[in-house]
């Protein structure tokens, strides 16, 4: 681990970033500096899990240390200060999103944001939550759309919702060029639409996909907007109220934060109307016997004592990220990204997936590498360093729709470097020859 | 090249990679009683559907189809190789030799003269997210054999 001495405080400034500033950020982030096999670590699988600045890590130390208390219960000075600490934290991250503070619920990932829209919509078919909550009820008849680029968390709670409910799951398809096939969307997105799920940006293809578009069709047929913000909330501005979506889903660790939580966005309007998914302590208002009254939003969908130093650290990440400069973040994760995809497409037998460099994308590659399993490119890289995700990256839909089982991804991050992506570039191009693949 | 990569990947299991023994699938007419069996792997998406003939107590035919990385490939077309003609039962040991080596993290060095071939796979003990790789095609020859005698 290398030595990290005070914690460099970034200047938010226009300025793009640069290599340089780059491997300043790096000294915040402790596991940058360590070795893997033999190898300084060329960390490129933050699409999957990103890593933690020293400013997350002592938030959450520190939580522990000074004020470890159960928020919203009890009326000790602890307990007060560890209560303060937690809302905080919730303000930083809503504010980061654009959203007020009463419109974000904190959830343990984005999964569990889903799938806490899909239960609560499945509690509102039963009739749960009267008829403020009809507009949330499905039955035969009724049509929930995806995409067909969707990470399963954004595919399987409405396929299960879909047949709890009698309701049909559509999707919007895929093209070739790995866009979404807009001039479907409309057909799909019915009247009898009542919910449309999709991704900001997809977690295989990195295409950002035109949210402005599918929440207009949405709008039209009068269905709810459900975005799926694992992949841009940490790598470009987000403002909920700019997207104009119904809810939208993040998770913690994939912008700097400890596992264990994300947040889901949800209007206000929508979210006090909203029948709860989770029930028990801290949500509600009066209790009898027989039944309850539940809070507003949103400790309404906060049940049971909660993540308390994860919120907080979450908190810090997204002054981080704040501090850096979302601007800034997104236009060098572009550089990267570009670097990427041209670079993999100019090697012999490499088959880059998702739109060309250039077009709407985020800052990951995933590729194919013809005559070498994506198992098999993963584990020559790991043998150099380089971290990458292999297989389907939970989106098997996707990957069959491309005639492909598995691929490889390479994903970057504010902390990635230039040269961390040129010698990707380079040991990407020894994996064919290393297993005969190029004869 | 670092010694753990070409531990893992010997000349031999690249070889066998490619040329894939026993695949593909065939109808095994007239061999006995055929059993078949379909394995994947969840989380890379490696699969394997296979099918071996038993007759007189002996394994007399293997075939396969599969698709997956270089590891879970090999190690069908050595088993191919290796067990086509043997007892019944001591395809049965050799699977659970191979299992042995395969759990035994580095360990256990596999004995060439029991496994041979598939001694080259002792180098993938050490790599604990490729053993399942490793043993997809025997775990499939287990249940295909278990298939045969129902
Ligand atoms: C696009 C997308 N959606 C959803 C998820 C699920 O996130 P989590 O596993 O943190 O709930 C991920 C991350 O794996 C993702 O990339």
């Amino acid at each position: 681990m290398p030595v990290v001495d005070t914690p460099v405080t970034l200047t938010p400034s226009d300025a793009v970033l640069t290599d340089a500033e780059v491997h300043r950020i790096r000294n915040d982030f402790p596991i940058l500096g360590t070795e893997v096999n033999g190898k300084p670590l060329i960390y490129l699988d933050s699409g999957a899990t990103s890593q933690n600045p020293v400013s997350v890590l002592e938030a959450e130390q520190e939580f522990y240390e000074q004020r470890n208390a159960a928020v919203h219960r009890g009326s000790h000075s602890l307990a007060v200060d560890a209560t303060d600490a937690y809302e905080d934290a919730r303000a930083a991250v809503a504010r980061f999103v654009g959203a007020r503070t009463d419109e974000l619920v904190w959830t343990s990932n984005a999964t569990e944001g889903i799938n806490l829209v899909a239960y609560a919509m499945s509690n509102a078919s039963l009739g749960r939550g009267g008829e403020a909550a009809r507009r949330f009820a499905l039955g035969p008849g009724d049509r929930v759309v995806v995409t067909e680029m969707e990470h399963h968390a954004n595919l399987i709670p409405w396929q299960e919702l879909a047949a709890r409910t009698g309701a049909e799951l559509r999707f919007i398809p895929v093209a070739d060029d790995g866009t979404l096939r807009l001039e479907e969307a409309a057909a799909v997105i019915t009247p009898a639409t009542k919910l449309v799920a999709f991704s900001h940006a997809s977690n295989v293809l990195g295409t950002i996909n035109p949210v402005a578009r599918l929440v207009r069709l949405a709008q039209d047929v009068g269905a709810l907007t459900l975005l799926d913000a694992c992949q841009s909330v940490p790598h470009l501005p987000v403002d909920v109220k700019a997207l104009d979506v119904d809810f939208l889903v993040f998770s913690g660790h994939k912008m700097l934060g400890p596992t264990g939580i994300g947040a889901l966005y949800g209007r206000a309007e929508l979210l006090n109307a909203l029948p709860p998914f989770l029930t028990g302590g801290s949500m509600i208002t009066t209790v009898t016997m027989e039944r309850a009254e539940y809070l507003p939003s949103p400790n309404r969908f906060e049940a049971g004592t909660q993540r308390i130093s994860q919120a907080i650290a979450l908190g810090a990440a997204a002054n981080y990220l704040a501090e850096t400069g979302m601007e800034r973040i997104e236009a060098w994760e572009e550089t990267l990204g570009a670097r990427l995809v041209r670079g993999l497409g100019a090697i012999e037998g490499i088959r880059v997936l998702g739109p060309d460099a250039g077009r709407p994308r985020i800052g990951l590659a995933s590729f194919d590498v013809d005559g070498v399993h994506a198992h098999d490119v993963g584990q020559f890289l790991d043998d150099k360093g380089i971290a990458v995700r292999v297989g389907h990256h939970c989106a098997q839909p996707l990957h069959r729709r491309l005639g492909l089982t598995a691929t490889t991804r390479a994903s970057t991050y504010l902390y990635t470097t230039t040269d961390e992506v040129d010698a990707f570039l380079d040991a990407v191009a020894l994996v064919r020859p290393f297993f005969g693949a190029h004869r | 090249m670092s010694t753990g990569l070409e531990q893992l990947y010997q000349q031999i299991i690249l070889d066998h990679a490619k040329a894939r023994h026993g695949s593909p699938l065939r109808e095994h007419d007239g061999v006995g009683r055929v059993g078949e069996s379909h394995q994947l792997n969840p989380v890379c998406g490696d699969e394997i559907t296979l099918r071996a003939g038993v007759a007189d107590g002996a394994v007399t035919a293997v075939s396969w189809d599969g698709a997956g990385c270089a590891i879970s490939m090999a190690s069908a077309s050595v088993l191919t190789d290796l067990v086509q003609g043997l007892p019944r039962d001591e395809v049965i040991g050799l699977v659970d030799s191979f299992r042995e080596v395969m759990r035994s993290r580095g360990r256990i060095e596999a004995d060439e003269e029991v496994l041979g071939d598939a001694a080259a796979f002792s180098g993938v003990s050490r790599f604990p997210a490729r053993v399942k790789c490793a043993m997809l095609a025997w775990v499939a020859l287990e249940e295909s054999l278990l298939a045969a005698n129902a």
